[in-house]
C-alpha cells in the first residue's frame, strides 16, 4: 500500500498554479495526481480549482482538462467515459474533481443520475463547506453556526442555521461500488482510498475535507492542523463503503469541538448553546455513524 | 429502402446511418420515439453506440458535450422544455467547435403547458451559435440529419446543429422515405475524424478558464464560423444531391418566384400547404411565389435580398412572437432586407399547435397583394385568431 514516503515526485497538478496559501483543494489536487499520473483525464466545474488551476493560456494540469459548466461534473465525467469505451480506452482514469455546492447542491441531480446508472467514473468532492470561489456564501455542506457571507452574524441571526448534508450517506443509498470520506489531514488515509478508488471500476464517491483558510478565517499553516481537529473532535469521520460493507478508519479522540470551533474566525460569534449544540450534534453524528457501519457489517 | 415512417422514425434511423457513437436523451412529448427507436435498435443489435439514459435534457446535452470533446460523433434529440432546459449547455459547443448533431421536435413552451407544435422552443436558441434547419416532411428529417453532420464537422464550419420538425405533423405521421443503405451513407459522410479530443497520450484543454483578452477572438471565430456555413450548406446540399438525387437548395427554397408579384415566406410544415395554394393561385392568373425559409441560422440575408429586388410586398409566416415585435422570422426577414421600399408584413397563425389551413393562406395572400397597393396598413396580422380580425 503506497504511503506518504511512496509518493512519486513527478507532478501532474503543478506548481505555479493561483490557489491561496494554506489552500487544503490545492493540496488535494496534488495528491490525486500523485496517485493516478499521467494515464487520467480530469474534469472540474466552476470553482476555485478551475480558476487557480489555470487561466489560459495557462494551466497547472499536465493531463487532458475539461470544463463544461458547474452543475453536470457526473454526467460530463460520464460522457467522456462512454466515449473512451467507444475509443477502446479503457484503460484511462475519468476523474472529476468538484466543491462541495457544486455537488451537494446544484450538482446532485447529475450526481444522483450518474451513480444509480454506475457510471464507471470517479467523482471527487472536495469539501470546504461553502462556496468559496464565488466569495464564501453557504451551501447545504455548510456546518451549523458558520459565518459565511449569506449567513452573515447580524442582530437577530448569526451564522448558519442548519446542519451539515450529509453526502456520503446519500451515496451509500445508492449502493455504489465505492464510497469513502477523508481528509487531507490524514494523508495515509486518503492516499489508501485514492488507491482502492484507482482499482476498483463502475461509480466511485470521495467526499474529501479540505480546510480553506479565507473561508474559514485561520491562519494558513494551521490547515492541516484544522483538518486534524474536524476528525479528532468528531465533526468530520473518516469511513468508507466498499461493495455493501461499511468500515469506520479512525476511531476519533473525542476532543471538545471547542478546540476545533475556536481556531475558526467563521465560529468566534458561537455562543455556549451554540457550541453545546453542535457537541450534541457531533455525539449524534459518531453514534448514527456507527450504527450505520454496524448495519452494513463493518463495525462490532 | 422506401419505408412509411413517422418522422421521429426517420431522425432515429438517420442518427444510426451517421453512426453516432454516443447517444444520450431525456424522454419529452413528442420527442420520445426518436430515443425509444434509437434504444431499440442498439438493443436490436443494429446500432453500435453507446447509449446514456440520463435523468434531465440537460444532462443529456452535458453528456454529449464531453463526449464529443472526448473524440466521438453523437447524437440527442428533445422539445419544448427540454430544449429550454439545455438552454445552458447551448452556448457550450459552437464555443468549443465541437459538431453535434440534435433533431428539436418544435412543441409550445409552457405556459400555458401544451404538446402541439410552436417555435418558441427553438427560436430562442437563435444566439446561441447552432446552425438551425427546419425542415419540411419526413424524408427531409432523415437527409437533413445526414447533412448537418457533413456540413457541422467541415473544418470551414465546426458548429453544432439542430435539425427541426414540427411537433405531431412530422413526428407522429407516416410518410414514405427513402431509408437510404449504410454503405451509401459512408460514402457520403466518413468515419468522425476529431479535430478536439480528451487522451493522455496528447493532453489537450478543453473549456479553460479565459480572461477577456482572449474571449472576443473565440466569439469572433464562431461568427466567422457561421457566415462560412452558408457556402459549405449548399456545397453538401450539392454533394447530397449527386449521390441521393434529393436537393433541397441551401439556405431556402424558391417557388414560382422569378416572376412573382407577392412572395410568402414560410417555414416547415406550412411551406406544403402554401405550395398548393401557390398552384392554385398561379392557375387562376396570381403571380404569386413562395419561399421556404429553411436555415434560421445561418441566415439567408443574401437570398433574400436578391429575391427582394423584383417583389411587390413580402410576407413572412411565423409560428411563434417575440412579443410586441411580430415574430422572430419576420424581423430577421426585415433586418436583412434594410433599404428596400417594399411593404414586409408578417402573419402569426398556428401559435400553440393550431392547424394552418388553405383558407388562412389565401387570405395571407389577399392581405399582400392589399400591402403591395398600399391598402393594408398593418405590419403584423394574427391569422385565425379568436375575437381579432386579422
Amino acid at each position: 500500500m503506497m504511503t506518504i514516503k511512496d509518493l512519486p515526485l513527478e507532478d501532474y497538478f503543478t506548481s505555479g498554479h493561483t490557489a491561496c496559501p494554506g489552500c487544503g483543494p490545492a493540496i488535494l489536487a496534488k495528491v490525486i495526481m500523485k496517485v493516478f499520473g499521467k494515464n487520467t483525464v480530469i474534469y472540474t466545474p466552476a470553482n476555485c480549482l478551475l480558476v487557480f488551476g489555470g487561466t489560459y493560456p495557462y494551466l497547472a494540469w499536465k493531463v487532458p482538462y475539461h470544463h463544461v459548466a458547474f452543475e453536470n461534473t457526473a454526467v460530463c465525467i460520464a460522457g467522456i467515459r462512454r466515449a473512451l469505451k467507444r475509443m477502446g480506452r479503457d484503460d484511462v482514469h475519468v476523474i472529476g474533481i468538484a466543491g462541495d455546492g457544486g455537488t451537494a447542491d446544484i450538482g446532485i441531480q447529475a450526481l444522483s443520475g450518474a451513480a444509480e446508472r454506475n457510471e464507471d467514473v470517479i467523482y471527487i468532492m472536495y469539501d470546504n463547506e461553502a462556496y468559496m470561489n464565488t466569495g464564501i456564501q453557504r451551501s447545504s455542506s455548510t456546518p451549523y453556526g458558520a459565518w459565511t457571507t449569506t449567513t452573515p452574524v447580524g442582530k437577530v441571526r448569526a451564522g448558519k442555521t442548519e446542519f451539515k448534508k450529509d453526502v456520503p450517506r446519500i451515496m451509500i443509498a445508492h449502493n455504489v461500488p465505492y464510497v469513502a470520506t477523508a481528509c487531507i489531514s490524514f494523508p495515509n488515509d486518503l492516499l489508501a482510498k485514492l488507491e482502492k478508488a484507482k482499482r476498483i471500476r463502475g461509480f466511485r464517491y470521495l467526499q474529501i475535507l479540505a480546510p480553506c483558510p479565507t473561508g474559514w478565517r485561520f491562519p494558513p499553516e494551521k490547515t492541516i492542523e484544522v483538518g486534524r481537529l474536524a476528525v479528532e473532535t468528531g465533526m468530520w469521520t473518516l469511513y468508507e463503503y466498499e461493495n455493501g460493507v461499511m468500515r469506520i478508519n479512525h476511531k476519533p479522540k473525542m476532543i471538545p469541538v471547542e478546540e476545533y470551533l475556536k481556531l475558526q474566525g467563521r465560529f468566534r460569534h458561537l455562543s455556549e448553546e451554540d457550541v453545546k449544540r453542535i457537541q450534541d450534534y457531533v455525539k449524534r453524528k459518531w453514534e448514527s455513524d456507527l450504527a450505520l457501519c454496524r448495519a452494513y457489517g463493518g463495525c462490532e | 429502402m422506401m419505408r412509411v415512417v413517422t418522422g421521429n422514425y426517420a431522425a432515429a434511423y438517420a442518427a444510426m446511418r451517421a453512426r453516432a457513437e454516443v447517444v444520450a436523451a431525456y424522454p419529452i412529448t413528442p420527442q420520445t420515439f426518436i430515443v425509444e427507436h434509437i434504444a431499440e435498435f442498439i438493443n436490436n443489435g443494429e446500432m453500435d453506440a453507446e447509449y446514456m439514459a440520463v435523468e434531465s435534457e440537460h444532462s443529456a446535452m452535458s453528456a454529449i458535450i464531453s463526449a464529443e470533446a472526448t473524440g466521438v460523433r453523437t447524437f440527442t434529440a428533445t422539445s419544448s422544455q427540454g430544449l429550454a432546459l439545455m438552454h445552458e449547455m447551448l452556448f457550450i459547443p459552437p464555443a468549443l467547435r465541437l459538431p453535434i448533431v440534435m433533431a428539436v421536435v418544435n412543441r409550445t413552451v409552457a405556459a400555458p403547458i401544451g404538446i402541439w407544435c410552436e417555435y418558441n422552443d427553438a427560436m430562442p436558441q437563435r444566439d446561441t451559435g447552432w446552425m438551425m434547419v427546419f425542415v419540411e416532411n419526413n424524408q427531409e428529417v432523415f437527409d437533413m440529419i445526414i447533412q448537418a453532420y457533413k456540413i457541422a464537422e467541415n473544418s470551414d464550419v465546426l458548429l453544432p446543429m439542430m435539425v427541426c420538425l414540427d411537433a405531431f405533423i412530422l413526428s407522429h405521421t407516416v410518410e414514405p422515405v427513402s431509408l437510404e443503405e449504410q454503405e451509401a451513407v459512408d460514402e457520403f459522410l466518413p468515419k468522425y475524424k476529431p479535430h478536439v479530443y480528451l487522451l493522455p497520450e496528447d493532453p489537450m484543454a478543453v473549456g479553460t478558464f479565459t480572461p477577456p483578452e482572449y474571449i472576443q477572438e473565440v466569439r469572433y471565430q464562431e461568427d466567422v464560423a457561421m457566415r462560412n456555413a452558408r457556402r459549405v450548406i449548399a456545397r453538401v446540399d450539392e454533394e447530397f444531391g449527386e449521390k441521393f438525387g434529393r436537393k433541397y437548395h441551401g439556405l431556402v427554397e424558391k417557388y414560382m418566384v422569378d416572376d412573382a408579384d407577392v412572395v410568402l415566406i414560410t417555414l416547415g410544415t406550412v411551406t406544403s400547404t402554401a405550395r398548393e395554394i401557390v398552384h392554385k393561385l398561379r392557375d387562376k392568373g396570381k403571380k404569386v411565389g413562395l419561399v421556404k425559409l429553411r436555415f434560421m441560422r445561418p441566415f439567408p440575408e443574401q437570398e433574400l435580398r436578391e429575391i427582394a429586388e423584383n417583389v411587390k410586398a413580402i410576407g413572412v409566416y411565423d409560428r411563434s412572437v417575440s412579443f410586441g415585435s411580430g415574430g422572430p422570422a419576420y424581423i430577421e426577414v426585415r433586418n436583412a432586407l434594410y433599404g428596400f421600399d417594399i411593404p414586409v408584413i408578417n402573419f402569426l397563425a398556428g401559435i400553440g399547435g393550431r392547424d394552418v389551413m388553405a383558407p388562412d393562406i389565401n387570405l395571407m395572400f389577399e392581405k399582400l397583394y392589399m400591402a403591395a397597393d398600399g391598402a393594408e396598413k398593418k405590419n403584423i396580422i394574427w391569422i385565425g385568431t379568436r375575437g381579432v380580425e386579422p
